[in-house]
């Protein structure tokens, strides 16, 4: 079905980027317009997201050039729910922004560049082309960039120099793979790729292609081996721009595996055994790296890593209900990991610190604060009933009913090392006695209670998300269950694209 | 089809060595190869026009492929902006730590705040 709304959440944000250009160095005009903007977007995904979960896939014609020739955007349930919950992770950084980024960053124009980014993330979603998701993919990278290295300390150069050697890599060898697909095959349209690929005589080298998109890809999503850039950059820019990049661009690079390798590709078994080796070892090297960190933020960089090998396990399985699992567990992380740089950066306005031998006894000063907190770490503990519960279900049955026992196990050391590092979080940040010889440098406290209500509503709004999922997963299984079916099931996307 | 293999071969020594100079090298001649790839893997054809007739419903003639070169030129455009992104970033790094070394670039994780 044709439905030229399907651009207004990218447009949105397009729109609210150029408006505030408008306004250059006018910061509480910018902080207005950002969350009105965010707010927006909000309603327009939640209508989109709407009208796909009780409609059909919506697809759009770019200057009504029929598909395959031109480029199509397509809006699935997979990506209206990305673009959902982008939307709202987008709108909590936003408020937090307000007063949570410095003033000397928002006069470089921070809100104008975070909404470029918001808007090449959706239109990555929602793209259903490749060389323009390549395109999506750049416009996200560049206005990544200049977010991490705008304030210019030290240790922001010297991460944005890794993320930038990276990101870049990882884009030529997008575009590598994009060129060899183009040349076996003359087509970018996904839905026409996913027709052609299987008639290529030559099917080795279709295979070569999907490896140059697994690197790339794997770089951009910081799977194991690929992840090392990731822990040593995204401890170093602000807070809320942190808490983007966690939440939203490694999940990029997951969408774009699984739109790749469920819809253009199929993985043979040698594939289906690399992603779930990968799987493995990110959990396991990621759970370690988080074990022995002492920075909270630095811990929350490596949580990110840690995750995001139980989501590509799950895609390596490739049954329908490990899919299940990791669309499930996707949801969940986008909005937690989100949420967790968010009070990464309110510990840093309570104390002026995010090591945590110099933190302690915040739930004596602040025990509500504490108490919100601990819903968000105990969601990501998979403590039940809270959201990061179900998804594992799913995934540990799928590996038992495949069999893989290996992945069982990751899983199930993962969750308990995920609940030690959450627990040792807790008891050094919160429990702890304040400790004595420290200076305490509190930023918060001296705040007007507006502002404080701005930074402590977002992380609000995201728990309030977490639980909702945690406590109705009965809503959530069904659409990850209807995500899984349509990975597994091709037809009718490339029905709703090509119209045949 | 060599000179591809040169480019990669050579972007991806340069990206490995711990220069940031050579790193910004290294990035560009990637880019490069990765283009002319791009413009290999699209059929070259000389002389032809890259039209049909508007009568045709097949390709009755070899025809010039136009869409490899749309893609080149805004992969050029892109790796254009990502470039000069790139050399501002590492010029201003330079000009606070005063090495080329990409190993001086780590903070150790004690002076965090």
């Amino acid at each position: 079905m044709i439905d030229n709304q399907i651009i207004a959440t990218v447009v949105v944000h397009l729109f609210t980027a150029l408006l505030q250009l408008a306004f250059w160095r006018k910061t509480v005009t910018q902080r207005v317009l950002s969350i009105a903007g965010t707010l927006t977007g909000f309603l327009f995904a939640a209508n989109l997201f709407t009208k796909v979960y009780t409609g059909s896939i919506l697809t759009m014609n770019a200057a009504n050039w029929e598909a395959p020739f031109g480029i199509v955007f397509v809006a699935d349930l997979l990506s209206s729910t990305m673009v959902l919950l982008t939307s709202i992770a987008a709108l909590a950084v936003s408020i937090f922004s307000a007063t949570g980024v410095g003033r000397a960053r928002m006069l470089y124009g921070y809100f104008p560049i975070f909404h470029f980014l918001v808007m090449g993330l959706n239109g990555a979603f929602l793209t259903g082309d490749i060389f323009n998701l390549y395109v999506w993919f750049e416009v996200v990278i560049i206005a990544s960039f200049v977010l991490l290295t705008l304030g210019g300390r030290k240790a922001q150069l010297e991460g944005a120099v890794k993320y930038m050697a990276m990101n870049i890599l990882a884009s030529t060898f997008f575009l590598t793979g994009v060129g060899l697909l183009y040349g076996i095959t003359g087509s970018l349209n996904m839905a026409d790729l996913a027709l052609k690929i299987p008639q290529v005589e030559n099917q080795s080298i279709v295979n070569l292609t999907a490896m140059f998109f697994l690197i790339g890809f794997g770089i951009k999503s910081a799977v194991f081996p690929l992840y090392f850039w990731l822990p040593s950059s995204y401890h170093t820019p602000p807070s809320a721009v942190a808490a983007t990049f966690g939440g939203l661009l490694t999940k990029v690079g997951i969408y774009a595996l699984f739109r790749v390798f469920t819809l253009v590709f199929t993985p043979d078994e040698f594939m289906k055994t690399l992603f779930i080796v990968m799987g493995i070892l990110t959990i396991l090297t990621g759970a370690f790296g988080a074990i022995i960190k002492n920075n909270v933020r630095r811990l929350f960089s490596y949580l990110i890593v840690f995750h995001i090998g139980f989501i590509i396990g799950g895609l390596g399985l490739y049954t329908k209900v490990a899919l299940l699992g990791a669309v499930f567990y996707l949801i969940h992380d986008m909005i937690v990991k989100t949420n967790l740089f968010l009070i990464a950066g309110l510990i840093r306005q309570l104390r002026g610190t995010m090591n945590m031998s110099k933190l302690g006894g915040l739930y004596a000063h602040y025990p509500k604060i504490s108490l919100l907190i601990a819903v968000v770490l105990f969601s990501l503990a998979g403590i039940p009933p809270l959201s990061g519960f179900w998804p594992k279900i799913y995934l540990i049955e799928a590996g038992f009913s495949a069999n893989n026992y290996a992945f069982v196990l990751s899983v199930i050391i993962g969750s308990f090392i995920t609940l030690y590092v959450i627990a040792r979080l807790w008891s050094e940040v919160f429990w702890k006695n304040d400790p004595a010889d420290e200076i305490i440098t509190d930023s918060f406290e001296p705040l007007k209670p507006f502002k404080k209500m701005l930074l402590v509503l977002p992380i609000g709004i995201l728990a309030a998300t977490t639980l909702y999922i945690g406590l109705n997963a009965e809503i959530v299984i069904q659409v990850a269950d209807r995500i899984s079916t349509e990975m597994l099931d091709t037809t009718p996307y490339i029905q709703a694209v090509l119209g045949k | 089809m060599v000179l591809i293999g040169v480019l990669y071969a050579a972007g991806v020594y340069f990206i490995l060595r711990r220069s940031m100079v050579r790193l910004l090298l290294g990035i560009m001649l990637l880019g490069n190869g990765t283009n002319i790839l791009i413009f290999l893997l699209g059929n070259i054809t000389k002389g032809k026009p890259p039209i049909i007739d508007a009568d045709l419903k097949v390709f009755a003639d070899i025809y010039a492929d136009p869409i490899p070169q749309a893609l080149i030129l805004t992969a050029i455009v892109i790796s254009f902006g990502l470039t000069s992104f790139a050399i501002v970033l590492l010029k201003r790094v330079y000009a606070l730590i005063g090495s080329d070394d990409l190993d001086d670039l780590n903070t150790p994780e004690e002076e965090d705040i």
